[in-house]
């Protein structure tokens, strides 16, 4: 089968490749590009594990097929260290043990990120909310739902 | 193994190329996607189209109009929309209602399918290119359905006549035990002078429940006033069984449900 072209930017930097037809993000960033911070735990749409962010908004890329990402601007949590300083919601997860097998987290840091892009003080039950779409086997959700919270608490005293 | 995905600027073209066996249109793709990933022989390839009016919504004189790409998210900030914010929201989680398209929820075999139980109640109309369809019609005739769908269009409802109830186990996302819908309008002394009621889970498609209907006509919205309709609320419904709950306690339950919708 003949190949199509896909672009996007990806972490801020300009991605193209030739992939099969409806081949879809996650395979594509994973085995194409060889960003594996996005995992594949179901593909079915169920565990979130798989979670980007494509143009601000939250989305599953073992759902998406990449064409229809053309000219997007994708992020992945391997996008978010800077210098390799850690993102303070990488940091957080870290000092809270709200990572075990760590096979769930890059989902739920973009889950978290997008709340705290749109609401930067949220609630407990805005974290719970926001990270509803993601299945964590090992922690509990506790300590995700307090590294959550402890870093849009870092987030808005830096910005203070 | 991949399946080649066609995009179209025009609805027609798309329509066109969905004659060939074998394709599916794509919309968010969170259940035909899934379906492929799963390994449904049936899907060998995906066509969409990105035409514009698919992803508008309109608001004017009362009348609404979603166009089937509008996604469960848009719904849900959709200042005009707020009475329907609630059945956006009660669709998946956060990334689901991302990519969940209104389209898409329209095919959505139980346990979902929760929006269209709203857009049921609403007595929305379901358009094509080749003209429009009640709602009833169209679910009644789905799966010979192989046109685009282009657009849902209803009346907004009046202040506080539309209600909507989702029941999952797991909270604040899970799938149905089952949902609920109701338009109802009540005369000045409070009786009810007109009631539609939609039931997601209670078949394999959104159903009214029309004896509940019927039984709630000139009654008022109190214990006694809405007895009869409850009695009645699971005439005709043939539930689902899934990991969820089974046929039997989605019909022990669903008066319970419709009994506090009602007096909410
Ligand atoms: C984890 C998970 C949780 C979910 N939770 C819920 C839930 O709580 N409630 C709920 O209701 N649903 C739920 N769903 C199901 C699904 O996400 C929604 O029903 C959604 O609205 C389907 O829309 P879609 O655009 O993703 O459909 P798609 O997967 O794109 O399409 C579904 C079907 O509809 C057809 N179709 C789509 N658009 C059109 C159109 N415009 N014209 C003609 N045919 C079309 C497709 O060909 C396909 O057969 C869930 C799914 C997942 C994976
Ligand atoms: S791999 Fe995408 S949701 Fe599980
Ligand atoms: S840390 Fe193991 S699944 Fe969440």
């Amino acid at each position: 089968m003949a190949k199509v072209p896909v672009q996007f930017t990806l972490n801020g930097a300009e991605k193209a490749e030739f992939i099969d037809s409806g081949t879809t993000l996650l395979n594509t960033l994973r085995d194409k590009i060889g960003d594996t911070s996005p995992k594949g735990g179901c593909h079915q749409g169920t565990c979130g594990a798989c979670s980007v962010i494509i143009n601000g908004e939250l989305r599953l890329s073992c759902l998406t097929l990449a064409e229809t990402c053309n000219g997007a601007a994708i992020t992945t949590t391997s996008g978010l260290s800077e210098g390799g300083v850690l993102h303070p919601l990488q940091r957080a997860f870290l000092d809270a043990f709200a990572t075990q097998c760590g096979f769930c987290t890059p989902g739920m840091i973009m889950a978290a990120k997008v709340l705290l892009d749109q609401t930067p003080n949220p609630s407990r039950e805005d974290v719970v909310e926001a990270l509803s779409g993601n299945i964590c086997r090992c922690t509990g959700y506790e300590p995700i739902i307090q590294a959550v919270l402890t870093a849009a608490r870092s987030n808005s005293q830096n910005a203070a | 193994m991949a399946l080649a995905l066609q995009t179209f600027s025009t609805v027609k073209d798309a329509n066109a190329a969905l004659k060939a066996a074998g394709t599916r249109y794509l919309g968010g793709g969170t259940l035909v996607v899934r379906a492929a990933n799963e390994g449904d022989v049936s899907v060998s390839g995906f066509v969409r189209s990105t035409e514009p009016s698919l992803s508008a919504i309109t608001v004017s004189g009362g009348k609404v109009s979603i166009g089937a790409s509008v996604t469960m998210a848009a719904i849900a900030r959709h200042r005009d929309l707020a009475p329907l914010a609630r059945a956006a929201r009660a669709v998946g989680g956060p990334a689901i209602r991302n990519m969940a398209t209104v389209g898409g929820n329209l095919f959505a075999p139980a346990p979902y399918g929760d929006f269209t139980v709203a857009l049921l109640a609403l007595d929305a109309s379901v358009s094509t290119n080749g003209g429009d369809l009640p709602i009833e019609t169209f679910l009644a005739t789905r799966e010979s359905h192989h046109a685009i769908i282009t657009a849902v269009g209803f009346s907004l409802p009046l202040e506080g006549g539309f209600r909507f109830l989702k029941v999952s186990r797991v909270k604040p996302k899970g799938v149905s035990v089952l949902s609920i819908a109701t338009v109802l309008e009540q005369a000045p002394d409070g009786t009810v002078s007109s009631a539609r009621i939609a039931l997601g889970c209670m078949a394999d498609r959104p159903m009214r429940a029309k004896a509940a209907e019927n039984a709630l006509l000139g009654r008022k919205l109190t214990s006694d006033g809405i007895a009869p309709a409850l009695a009645v609320a699971s005439e005709g419904t043939s539930p689902v069984t899934d990991p969820i709950a089974s046929a039997w306690y989605r019909n022990e339950v669903l008066p319970v449900h419709l009994g506090r919708l009602l007096l909410a």
